[in-house]
């Protein structure tokens, strides 16, 4: 018995043997360690990236991180701090989230299960696909037209116009196709027979939507829209063009309603200001600046990442 | 109820309706869903119409002269836009330089090669990177890649130069085209690779005669999405590649440069808003406007490519 199947084993592999070929395959070989090096080289870069911007930064962060957190703007790389442009971020972050995200679920609803195969959502369809794919800096020449010359009276009459409402209504709009395009996805993977149990028992559209469309596609739609907000947050072109102040500021620091119509600025805008800085102190403001920056938007992104993978392996 | 279906003739088509409140309230939130998708229209009507007004009063009242000098010099009433055209596009080609044997290597690792367990480990790392806003970028690539790649692969190039610039975007175009291009891949039915296994080809052949080629539509297209992405990448030019206010036409990648993107941004940064000589203002929209263009026609083909591959399979 044994030496029969150790016979087996030996013919089989030696039917293996032939049928794979004796030699190397060189050829497989170098293209995956290719493959594998161009990941390698990605992974290179970003942990060169991320160590350079910690040690950078490390100086500030480890020495003086309260008052770098509270402290304002300032021409002096020593006490300038970043209280203003966390400010500004937390309001955009706001605006995307009241503005950006019902809009966004509402309009994907609409495309993924309210709309027949009609023209209208066809048209609606592709406009939403190309405005995804409109640089950001166009968008803030939108905010600029819009919120922050023809609405002026309204986003902030005394400072121009530029104020982090024109900021945040901007950014809401700059998302709001990645939201759609990314909750719609969502709801096109929900099986279609829990539709039909609900139109089944005599439910209509919106009830159906309502209690199993909606809580089924729930963590798709909140992974797309946190991805959103993380990108709204990191963006800084559109805000240049609303007008975010890059030089000194004295106001921009209260969290009151009226303070919303004051001249802003943001955390990305802090950063591009200071790292045009050629003193030599402000080199490690900024890579500190990132570092806030990087782990509030990483954090997103990971929720968002978690969020996902507990999702696909529901499914 | 059950006495008219035996009637027979009362029970009417509205019986089946359902109640009449419940029918309203469906209608209201029905319209309701259709203005937020109508929304995205009004959107692209109001960016076209804030371009093109401001534009159409640059066209007409520009000097034609000053549209093909020596520099980009708005603020001096020079709208050279050769000079930031060919910036844009020698920033956009180094950058894909960059992306797609990175990308496109990942793409294919991770789609052919990679065990689940492998792919799961490794996926973060083009996540992660995705997540990395564009003025990071630009810093890391004025802090970083200027000085440790850049100035030792040529020792005259400027601290601030378009190379740099371009791996920068090079790097933050990547996760993108590499995403689009896995997709595209996976795509590929199985059974064409099984077909080609069977036929007794090996790895390498399968994935480079067989998925590649049945996948080119979607790598075309993930080509397209970097391009136009590269193009509108603003924040990485406007940091790593100097050039704030204007710039001289030049080809060498190893010195000052200004693309479209980053003209715009420089013309709005500063004190207040724009300000300048005549049609500086009207010419950040012109630029926009041209910027809209393209890429919008880059959008529009690869959503033509992308449609096949859907259309395939």
């Amino acid at each position: 018995m044994g030496t029969s199947s150790k016979a087996l084993t030996n013919s089989s592999e030696f039917v293996r043997d032939r049928l794979r070929g004796r030699r190397f395959d060189t050829t497989g070989f170098l293209f995956r360690v290719l493959l594998l090096g161009t990941l390698f080289i990605t992974l290179l870069l970003l942990t060169t990236l991320i160590f350079d911007v910690v040690s950078g930064g490390w100086s500030v962060l480890s020495t003086r991180l309260g008052s770098f957190l509270t402290g304002k703007l300032s021409i002096s790389a020593t006490t300038a701090g970043i209280s203003q442009g966390l400010r500004g971020t937390f309001f955009i972050g706001l605006f995307v989230v009241l503005i950006a995200f019902p809009l966004g679920v509402g309009a994907a609803i609409y495309l993924e299960e309210y709309a027949s195969r009609s023209r209208l959502s066809r048209i609606i369809d592709v406009n939403i696909r190309n405005l995804a794919g409109v640089p950001s800096v166009v968008y803030g020449l939108l905010g600029f037209a819009i919120f922050v010359k023809a609405l002026r009276f309204i986003t902030g009459p005394q400072s121009n116009g530029a104020t982090v409402i024109s900021a945040g209504l901007t950014l809401a709009i700059l998302v709001l196709p990645i939201v759609i395009i990314t909750s719609a996805e969502a709801l096109r993977a929900v099986p279609d027979s829990l539709r039909e149990a609900g139109f089944g028992v005599g439910a209509t559209r919106w009830e159906v939507v309502r209690s199993h469309v909606l809580p089924y596609a729930g963590p798709g739609i909140l992974t797309g829209t946190v991805l959103s907000l993380a990108r709204a947050l990191g963006e800084a072109a559109p805000l240049i063009l609303v007008g975010a102040t890059t030089g000194f500021l004295s106001e921009g620091a209260g969290y009151s309603l009226s303070s919303l119509q004051e001249r802003f600025t943001a955390m990305p805008i802090v950063i591009y200001t200071w790292a045009g800085r050629p003193q030599e102190g402000f080199r490690s403001a900024t890579s500190a600046a990132i570092v806030v920056l990087l782990v509030v938007v990483l954090l997103a992104n990971t929720v968002a990442i978690l969020l996902r993978n507990k999702y696909e392996k529901r499914r | 109820m059950a006495q008219r279906s035996v009637d027979g003739s009362s029970f009417t088509l509205a019986d089946l309706r359902g109640e009449r409140r419940r029918m309203r309230k469906e209608a209201v939130i029905k319209t309701v869903f259709l203005g937020t998708a109508a929304l995205s229209i009004v959107i692209s009507a109001l960016i076209v119409f804030s371009l093109a007004r401001e534009t159409f009063t640059f066209v007409t009242q520009v000097d034609a002269s000053s549209l093909w000098s020596e520099g980009w010099f708005p603020r001096r009433g020079l709208y050279d836009i050769k000079t930031i055209f060919v910036g844009s596009v020698l920033v956009t080609l180094i950058g894909m330089l960059v992306a797609i044997p990175l990308g496109m290597g990942a793409a294919v690792y991770l789609s052919e090669y990679a065990k689940p367990k492998v792919r799961r480990a490794l996926k973060p790392i083009l996540e992660i990177l995705a997540g990395i806003p564009s003025v990071v970028l630009g810093v890391f690539a004025l802090a970083w890649i200027s000085p440790q790649i850049v100035q030792r692969m040529n020792s005259n190039s400027a601290l601030f130069n378009l190379m740099a610039a371009g791996i920068g975007v090079g790097i933050l175009v990547t996760p993108l085209v590499a995403s689009i291009a896995e997709d595209a891949m996976k795509a590929v039915p199985k059974a064409l690779r099984e077909a080609s296994y069977g036929m007794g080809a090996r790895k390498v052949t399968t994935c480079v005669k067989v998925v590649i080629p049945a996948a080119v539509s979607g790598l075309v297209a993930a080509f397209i999405i970097g391009v136009s992405r590269a193009i509108g990448e603003t924040m990485v030019v406007a940091i790593a590649a100097g050039a704030s206010g204007g710039s001289l036409f030049s080809m060498n990648v190893f010195e000052r440069g200004q693309t479209m993107t980053a003209a715009m941004a420089s013309m709005a940064s500063g004190t207040d808003a724009v300000k300048g000589a005549g049609l500086t203002f009207q010419s950040l929209f012109f630029v926009g406007m041209l910027l809209f263009v393209m890429t919008l026609l880059l959008n529009l083909v690869a959503d033509r490519f992308v449609r096949r591959v859907r259309q395939k399979y």
